[in-house]
């Protein structure tokens, strides 16, 4: 008797093994929301006091002020000023870095030599890892001398512009200086997403634009940029990101100060992050739930202007760049 | 029988933007000439120094270029010329803060190098002391301690995103990718803010090495999830197909073949995870504080790490500190290289 193998059940219905499986792998993929969802709700908790005691005045108020409650003077918080000295740096190093990250991109794709390329981008990317306390280093040791002289030929000859006035000669850790270290810092990051976009562009467009008889210069201007416009849109957001966040570089460049400063080029500053840091050693109760309620700020404006970045994105990919 | 040949015209894919052999020379002969006509121009002109320098060579080099340009393909083509400049400086803008700051470091790091900063803390000795006292043992410990920590708890949950994006597939693959994507944009000091309110005041624990690793795991995330997605991406689907055509389940295909295959990516993934938080230094000020003595227990009391060690010394502001301070850059920045090149010579073989 010839003995036939037991029929095989067909099921689309996952073993047991798969079913596990699949919900540790779920598991594990959401820690990032519950993660996400934590820093929100702990900093949240923890900076409700403040929220109630200053509500509105605590964004827009420029005096950071602890108070001293045992002889009945209040605490005054606000980080207006550093929500300002934030947008500042991170704006100037959004303008130093962009054209030179654009500009370096293009190279990167059109205008390198091919054995030069691979180097380059690595170059680039080694950039990228490079620790931002050596960034702060290099920004007070090296760049500020440098920086300095720049910044004095600007007040000579643009000083009539209120932006780079100043209200006394005093040039070393300004605004600018921390602009240019986080311009340098966030380079890498936007020439890698402008790269990988401009390396996407058809080479169907590029030619059909050389035999149009465009010169390189036109052919980017007509095909590279408007097809890349929104990659650079969401590379300038991630750098921005990056830039509002930035701590230890920030601190260790800029003369930390808690008053509003629209002088760029003099010596007084800060931003929300070296705030935190700078206040955190000696912050009493009271006061560290202020800090509480600044990082929770800066969250949320950092993932809002992720938030967007990735917007950017996937509208690109969608429509093909068009 | 005569045999044909067969001639096919073949398209070529073509770059047109690559230069010719004739360009390429009138470049190389525009660089070098106006690199030599610069400096005589400097000596006659009001110009002066390394800036004013650098501002007739660009002057010089770009008219040449737009001159011989506009000889052989007339006026049109004086926005591409001086384009090219402009993109040529970019780079050039580039390299040079990473020459500058890779020159300093290691020029300056080298200078209070010696054997001891390898072999002794600072527990004994003051930070201006002589060179020949002290190191930076207690930081180099400290930072291994904190990236093994922090890579114990992010690899398994950063591969667990990797394969439900890749493999699974789920419902909230989108949702997913986007927290990954936003998690990756938190700044490093609220995620301290974080850890430090939840472990150190929430739970009344000690700045420790443990609240550190765990700020920087939450930094760490992002990259390891991201580089293995992309990893198990590049598996090609046959190998998938294969496994299950053979019998296995889902997770047996995924524990035997394609994880298996994944490995050198997935440990390209993991390092350069490591080399993102390795150099961190705002979340580790307020969870594991500094200190001066080598400390191996993670849990009860401060430790330090190398870019604190750093910023700490170079905060003190004596001479002598800030050279120590450069010194513990340049370790931080040699071990960050070495992770970068493992990283780039690991993901090379794999293709």
């Amino acid at each position: 008797m010839i003995e036939s193998p037991e029929k095989r059940v067909l099921t689309t219905t996952p073993r047991r093994s798969d079913i596990v499986f699949r919900r540790v792998v779920a598991a594990g993929a959401f820690t990032s929301l519950i993660i996400l969802g934590l820093i929100a709700l702990f900093l949240a908790n923890r900076s409700v006091g403040i929220f109630q005691d200053f509500g509105f005045k605590f964004i827009t108020g420029f005096e950071w002020n602890p108070g001293d409650p045992e002889n009945g003077v209040p605490a005054q918080l606000g980080i207006g000023a550093m929500l300002i000295g934030t947008l500042l740096i991170a704006a100037v190093g959004l303008v130093i870095a962009l054209p030179i990250a654009v500009g370096t991109a293009l190279f990167l794709t059109y205008y390198a030599p091919s054995w030069l390329k691979k180097p380059l981008t690595i170059l680039v990317d080694l950039m990228a890892s490079i620790p931002s306390v050596i960034y702060g280093l290099w920004g007070f040791f090296v760049l500020m001398p440098h920086a300095v002289y720049w910044a004095k030929l600007l007040n000579k000859y643009l000083g009539w512009i209120p932006l780079f006035d100043v209200p006394a000669k005093v040039f070393e850790r300004s605004p600018f200086i921390a602009g240019i270290v986080i311009g340098v810092m966030i380079i890498p990051i936007i020439t890698a997403i402008t790269r990988e976009v401009f390396s996407q562009v058809p080479l169907d467009r590029i030619q059909a634009a050389y035999a149009l008889g465009a010169t390189r210069w036109s052919m980017i201007q007509t095909v590279v940029l408007p097809y890349g416009s929104s990659g650079i849109a969401s590379g300038a957001m991630l750098g921005l990101g990056r830039a509002m966040g930035e701590t230890v570089a920030v601190y260790l460049v800029l003369n930390i100060y808690f008053l509003p400063n629209f002088h760029l080029l003099f010596s007084a500053g800060g931003n929300v992050a070296s705030l935190i840091v700078s206040k955190f050693g000696e912050a009493s109760d009271y006061e560290l739930q202020g800090l509480m309620a600044a990082g929770l700020v800066l969250f949320g404006i950092t993932l809002i202007v992720n938030f967007l970045s990735t917007l950017i994105v996937k509208r690109t990919s969608r429509t093909g760049g068009q | 029988m005569t045999t044909i040949q067969n001639t096919v015209a073949r398209v070529s894919p073509g770059k047109p933007w690559k230069l010719s052999k004739g360009q390429l020379v009138t470049n190389f002969v525009i660089f070098f000439g106006s690199l030599l006509i610069s400096p005589l121009l400097v000596l006659i002109t009001p110009f002066s120094g390394k800036l004013g320098f650098t501002f007739v060579f660009l002057v010089v080099s770009t008219l040449s270029a737009t001159a011989i340009a506009i000889s052989r393909f007339g006026r049109k083509t004086i926005a591409n010329s001086v384009a090219s400049s402009a993109i040529y400086v970019a780079t050039a803008l580039v390299l040079l803060p990473l020459a500058s700051i890779l020159y300093t470091v290691i020029s300056k790091g080298a200078k209070a190098l010696r054997i001891n900063t390898f072999t002794q803390d600072m527990a004994q000795t003051q930070p201006d002391a002589a060179f020949t006292e002290g190191g930076a043992l207690h930081a180099i410990i400290g930072t291994g301690l904190l990236v093994l920590i922090a890579g114990i708890i992010c690899v398994p949950i950063g591969i667990l995103t990797a394969l439900y994006l890749t493999e699974v597939k789920g419902r909230f693959s989108s949702l997913v990718r986007f927290l990954v994507q936003a998690m990756s944009g938190v700044p490093s000091i609220v995620a301290g803010l974080f850890v430090y309110s939840v472990l150190i005041v929430g739970l009344k624990g000690h700045y420790s090495g443990f609240a550190g690793a765990i700020a920087l795991s939450i930094l760490m995330l992002p990259t390891v999830a991201r580089t293995s997605e992309e990893v198990l991406k590049l598996i090609p689907n046959d190998l998938r197909e294969a496994g299950v055509a053979l019998g296995g389940t889902q997770w047996r295909t995924v524990a035997r073949i394609v994880l298996p295959t994944a490995r050198s990516g997935l440990m390209t993934a993991v390092i350069l995870g490591v080399a993102r938080v390795a150099g961190e230094t705002a979340p580790l000020l307020l969870t594991i504080l500094g200190s001066t003595a080598t400390h191996l227990n993670p849990f009860d009391a401060p430790l330090n790490a190398l870019p604190l060690y750093t910023f700490n010394l170079m905060r003190t502001g004596l001479d002598i500190a800030v050279s120590r301070a450069w010194t513990g850059a340049l370790v931080l920045l040699m071990l960050v290289l070495t992770l970068f090149i493992f990283a780039r010579t690991l993901s090379g073989k794999r293709k």
